[in-house]
């Protein structure tokens, strides 16, 4: 199997200027992700998990090192120095991002959300409009609630269209960010059986996941966190 | 392979000070000034080596106190102001080989016309209050070339239709209009002419936030559904948070800090950016 992903001597910290106080959170990052795999994170809250993803969607700033992927569209590209508009088109196109928190714009409904990801690409309406259906009834979202808006759905109907939001692009790396952890155990065991879907489609997945029994069998190989350095 | 695209607007070292100089300032560099006037003789410099890029279909945000410079930028891109220096190239006039600064006036008022679009905070500055809205719509067509009073009217229905006008009403003036809808109307206006590049300046400011969420909804609708391109400036983060994919950050006129929004906004690096985003948090 091919890389992936590389992420090489990743290091983060923050200056919080008008706090005076400078937080490491990651030092001398390395991982590897090659194609098709599933790998896992744990470690204590605080321990740097989310920071490794938000590094990779460059939703914070990498300091130090290198986070090597492999692009469809751009060759060999390390993120870490990507321009913003690559990161946009990366983020369009090929690296999805999912939390358990659903961030959507306001007065836009389910169906309307996953639409406009298609949109993004460059799709039209009608298209965009019959993906997104399919991803919704795929990832079993009630059909009643694709008119309404999300703001008032349960913690894994958020979830599901989240994950319908993101699969619809069918990007090559998903980023999971604890999806689960505002789950009850039945929606746990469905996310479960979603992401063993998404992997026997050959989606490359780097997931956080609080819970390691819930990782079990699952992941290809597992990062542990501890304080900032993988153990 | 893609990814090589060429920006619709390119702005390099953009700057618009207001006074003379004098020796103290002159010469300005950073050191001297420590705000963006010279204590000396009273110039301001309003706008210092301003440089981006704006890229087809994407809402570039400019957020920055009040007197950082946002609104003098964006009155030089429309030629309300005069630049002191700088370039700017548009990649729909000329194929974005001239400097648009250094154009003639006549030039300057066809890029007006033809390429840009602006919608101002105060509506009075956009829309001619006494004439119907209809009529406000048509100047404009007019300017951009169109003759035919039927061909002007069906765009003019169109405009409004698109920013939920009713067209029952588009022979009243502006001046009976609330807030929002006069912004809106302001927004048919600068759509009219079909101009790649569209700026906003504190469109939605001061307007209630359920009338403020209706304009701000417009615009997303615009950008998704035409693929203009647009400049949108606030102090308010939580209206670049909702419509733009990148952001700069400006201080007493210059840029400190640009980004992708969302990392402007989790991992701000610049202390004036930092103390922003946690008030927007607050
Ligand atoms: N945007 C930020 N600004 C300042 N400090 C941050 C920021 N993001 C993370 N940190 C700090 O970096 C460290 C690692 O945080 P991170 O969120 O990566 O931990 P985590 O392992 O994901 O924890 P959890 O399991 O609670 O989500 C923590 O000390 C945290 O406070
Ligand atoms: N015509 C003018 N003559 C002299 N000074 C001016 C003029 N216009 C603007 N200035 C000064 O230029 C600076 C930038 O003003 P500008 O209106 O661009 O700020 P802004 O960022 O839009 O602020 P706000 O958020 O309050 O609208 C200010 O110090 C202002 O006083
Ligand atoms: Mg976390
Ligand atoms: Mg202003
Ligand atoms: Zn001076």
């Amino acid at each position: 199997m091919k890389n992936l992903l590389n992420i090489k001597n990743l290091w983060k910290s923050f200056t919080l200027h008008n706090l005076q106080k400078y937080i490491k959170a990651i030092q001398d990052i390395n991982i590897l992700v090659k194609e098709g795999e599933f790998i896992g994170i744990t470690g204590k809250s605080g321990s740097g998990k989310s920071t490794i993803l938000k590094c990779i969607y460059r939703t914070y700033l990498p300091e130090n090192g290198s986070i090597l992927y492999q692009s469809d569209n751009f060759g060999a590209i390390d993120i870490s120095k990507a321009t913003e508009r690559q990161m946009i088109y990366l983020r369009k196109h090929e690296i999805g991002y999912v939390s358990q928190f659903l961030s959507v714009m306001p007065r836009t409904t389910a169906k309307e959300v996953v639409q406009q990801a298609v949109i993004e690409m460059g799709y039209d309406i009608d298209y965009a409009q019959f993906q997104a259906e399919k991803m919704l009834s795929h990832f079993e979202l009630d059909i009643k609630l694709w008119d309404s808006y999300p703001n008032t759905f349960s913690g894994g109907e958020k979830l599901r269209l989240n994950i319908a939001r993101a699969m619809v692009k069918r990007p090559r790396l998903l980023l999971l960010d604890e999806p689960t952890a505002s789950l009850d155990n039945v929606s746990k065991i469905k996310v479960r059986e979603l992401i063993e879907q998404l992997k026997s489609e050959g989606t490359t997945m780097l997931g956080i996941f609080h819970d390691i029994d819930f990782m079990q069998g699952l992941c290809d190989y597992q990062y542990n966190m501890q304080a900032g350095e993988v153990i | 392979m893609k990814g090589f695209e060429k920006p619709v607007l390119e702005i390099k070292n953009l700057n618009k000070q207001f006074g003379k100089g004098c020796s103290d300032c002159c010469d300005i560099n950073e050191k001297k000034l420590e705000k963006n006037y010279c204590p000396e003789c009273g110039t301001v410099y309003a706008c210092q080596d301003i440089s981006f890029e704006l890229y087809g279909g994407e809402i570039l945000g400019v957020v920055g106190e009040s007197g950082s410079g946002k609104s003098t930028m964006m009155k030089c891109l429309y030629f309300d102001q005069e630049v002191t220096k700088g370039e700017g190239y548009l990649s729909s006039y000329k194929d974005g080989l001239m400097n648009i600064f250094n154009e003639s006036s006549q030039q300057k008022r066809y890029i007006r016309n033809h390429v840009l679009g602006k919608v101002y905070q105060n509506p009075m500055l956009g829309l001619k209050m006494n004439f119907s809205s209809i009529g406000n719509i048509a100047q404009k067509l007019i300017a951009a070339g169109y003759r035919s009073v039927r061909d002007m009217e069906s765009r003019g229905i169109d405009l409004l239709n698109h920013v939920n006008i009713p067209v029952f009403r588009m022979k009243e003036p502006p001046k009976n209009f609330s807030g929002g809808m006069q912004q809106r109307v302001q927004i048919a206006k600068a759509l009219s002419n079909n101009p790649p590049v569209l700026l906003l300046d504190e469109v939605t400011t001061g307007l209630d936030l359920s009338v403020q969420a209706n304009v701000l909804d417009l615009i997303k609708k615009i950008q998704r559904e035409l693929g203009i391109s647009m400049i949108v400036v606030s102090h308010d983060l939580a209206v670049i948070r909702m419509l733009a994919n990148r952001t700069i950050v400006m201080l007493d006129g210059r840029i400190i800090e640009k980004g992708l929004t969302d990392q402007i906004l989790e991992d701000p690096q610049h202390p004036y950016t930092q103390q922003l985003v946690h008030s927007l948090l607050v």
